[in-house]
């Protein structure tokens, strides 16, 4: 079966540095994939490649088959309508409320008649969890959990088969990320979404993630999760079974 | 594809097929609504022939099976409803949520000695000049693009930006230019009263505003207030990765963001331009009046022989120009900035500075242009 994404031979540079240098990563359809990697190991600028914000030097990325670096911006356009991308801060244009923010790609693909496009916002707002009163504000009145889910929100106007959350639980509690991640798993099983996420948070990874990918010197290594938290790399060893690690095993087994 | 209907002596039945997605959306709901639920009494559903049903077309069909109950019509499905309709219903019901704000980063610092601020400062000149070019690039492109109809001229938001840079600009815009005919005639006066030459101050009033002052100084204050403004706006939008969330969704940033305020900008400075003339003839009059005791009468008639017929355009011709540079300046700059709030303040202010410079270099242009064209 032909892989929802996959990128070959990715190689990113800027000036002197090299952030990509030959990754491969395949993320197949109604999987949860996680993105992890240290700090500055390049997992927003994997990001922004993938979904063509910026072009690599080498290497494709593809989406349902067909190859994003090769794409003009016309023939990119029904390809973007079919994935979803919910940043890290929310990105929810700071301008319109939280309705308008979901109507928005409405309005900009397809031709529906105003009262439908409403009700149709106000079904993916409440789908994610957020009280209907919450339509009307703007993204400077929401708490960070609320303008995380209404960035999960916009990112569903489309109805889109593949999704991507760039670290959807940083700077929340952990009882508001456990429950964000709960809402990742019933928006995955019931809307047979493939979910790409970038994350840090351990918790949220074994709550969530189907197989993981790390990128360490440059590259990719990708699993399932019983087998990666075994490699022998020693990032991914620190990462999977350092300090932060063990506390939350220990805190697993006590309970 | 879509739906079928079938009669049978019971009722109808919808058979429906292939794909049920957002972009189907219009059509199936005129085929939906085609179908007479009223004479329908039982009404069968068979949803085995759809290849995908999201959540768009799932809350189609459950408006359909909602107005349909509503008219009176037994309602059922032919197997298992779709698992999609009780996830709307669901949804609808109630739903909880959660709450937490988070962190913000630092800034960074940098050492430089001077030699390499030097080198530093020749390659942020000559990228600047590659950026720049690039920018005006895309706006010609997407200017052009709009002029074929091939995207959309967003006349809401265009009207936004004549209001915003134009109306409001109308009380300081009409106090300066008031002020600067007052100066003018002032200084004139003391001057040309000694040789008796008082008329002459009605000449250097009405030509100096018409042709030079009324759009010089309302494009200088336009500047001020519009290009920070507009480089500021963008700027912010730039961090919040608002610009990147309109790329990312396949909207052009350049077509929504710059274009209607280059257009808007460009309707609005030379209406404000005819303000700043027409509040600098009346400043002129009013001094000539009290000042001179020059009767009105004499005050008009001389304006009339003073200036040719081309005087007042040619110096409104100027003002769209203007604008443009005005907007471009501010729009250029705003999507400069890159990551810092730091950055933010650097871009608009190099916006104010550069689109004051812009106007001023165009206008000198433009003199050196109306002489040689003997205007």
């Amino acid at each position: 079966m032909q892989p929802a994404l996959q990128v070959q031979g990715l190689v990113n540079r800027f000036g002197e540095q090299l952030v990509h240098d030959g990754l491969d990563m395949e993320v197949q359809a109604d999987e949860v994939f996680g993105i992890v990697g240290g700090s500055g190991s390049g997992k927003s600028v994997l990001l922004r490649t993938i979904l063509g914000l910026q072009r690599p030097q080498a290497g494709t990325v593809r989406i349902d088959g067909s190859d994003i670096t090769r794409l003009s911006e016309a023939q990119l356009r029904p390809i973007k309508a079919r994935y979803g991308v919910a940043f890290q801060q929310g990105a929810l244009y700071s301008g319109l409320t939280v309705l308008q923010n979901v109507q928005l790609p409405m309005i900009e693909h397809l031709d529906l008649p105003p009262a439908a496009r409403d009700e149709l916002a106000l079904l993916k707002i409440r789908l994610v969890g957020l009280p209907a009163d919450a339509a009307r504000k703007y993204p400077a009145e929401l708490s960070g959990g609320m303008v995380k889910r209404a960035a999960i929100a916009r990112a569903l106007a489309l109805d889109p088969t593949l999704l991507f959350l760039d670290e959807p639980t940083s700077g929340l509690d952990p009882v508001s990320a456990a429950a964000f991640d709960e809402l990742v798993l019933y928006l995955q099983q019931h809307l047979k979404l493939t979910i790409v996420m970038i994350t840090h948070d351990l918790d949220s990874i074994f709550r969530t993630c189907n197989r993981v990918g790390v990128i360490v010197d440059k590259r990719m290594e990708s699993d399932t999760l019983e087998r990666i938290v075994d490699y022998p790399h020693p990032w991914i060893q620190a990462y999977f079974h350092g300090e932060r690690a063990r506390a939350r095993a220990g805190a697993a087994h006590g309970t | 594809m879509g739906v079928e209907v079938r009669r049978s002596a019971q009722g109808l039945t919808l058979e429906l097929s292939g794909e049920w997605g957002a972009g189907e959306l219009t059509r199936l709901e005129a085929q939906l609504a085609a179908v007479d639920v009223r004479a329908a009494g039982e009404l069968r559903i068979a949803t085995a022939g759809v290849t995908r049903l999201d959540l768009s077309g799932a809350w189609v069909l459950r408006e359909f099976v909602r107005r349909a109950k509503a008219a009176g019509a037994a309602v059922s499905f032919q197997g298992e409803p779709p698992d999609q309709l009780r996830l709307i219903d669901e949804a609808l019901q109630d739903a909880p949520a959660a709450a937490t704000p988070g962190a913000a980063p630092g800034a960074v610092a940098e050492a430089t000695g001077a030699l390499s601020a030097i080198g530093r400062y020749a390659v942020g000149a000559w990228r600047d000049l590659l950026l720049s070019l690039a920018f005006l690039g895309r706006c010609t492109s997407s200017a052009l693009a709009s002029a074929r109809g091939r995207a959309r001229l967003r006349p809401i938001s265009i009207a936004r930006h004549v209001y915003d840079t134009g109306i409001t600009a109308m009380p300081i815009v009409a106090l300066i230019a008031f002020l600067i005919s007052v100066i003018i005639a002032y200084m004139s006066a003391q001057q040309l009263r000694g040789l008796g030459a008082d008329i002459y101050v009605v000449d250097l009033v009405a030509i100096g505003v018409l042709r030079e002052l009324g759009v010089l100084l309302t494009s200088i204050i336009v500047a001020g207030r519009s290009g920070s403004s507009f480089a500021a706006e963008l700027g912010s939008m730039k961090l919040n990765e608002e610009v990147d969330a309109l790329t990312a969704t396949a909207v052009n940033p350049y077509e929504v963001l710059v274009l209607p305020r280059l257009l808007g900008l460009a309707i609005a400075l030379p209406l404000l331009t005819i303000i700043a003339d027409l509040v600098g003839l009346t400043g002129g009059a009013l001094l000539c009046r009290y000042l001179l005791d020059m009767p009105l009468t004499q005050y008009v008639s001389r304006v009339n022989y003073a200036i040719s017929p081309s005087t007042f355009w040619v110096g409104l011709a100027k003002a769209p120009v203007f604008a443009v540079l005005i907007g471009i300046a501010g729009c250029y700059h705003g999507l400069q900035v890159r990551s810092s709030a730091r950055e933010l303040g650097r871009q608009v202010t190099l916006a104010v500075v550069q689109a004051i410079f812009l106007v001023i270099l165009a206008d000198a242009l433009f003199a050196v242009l109306f002489l040689k064209m003997d205007l």
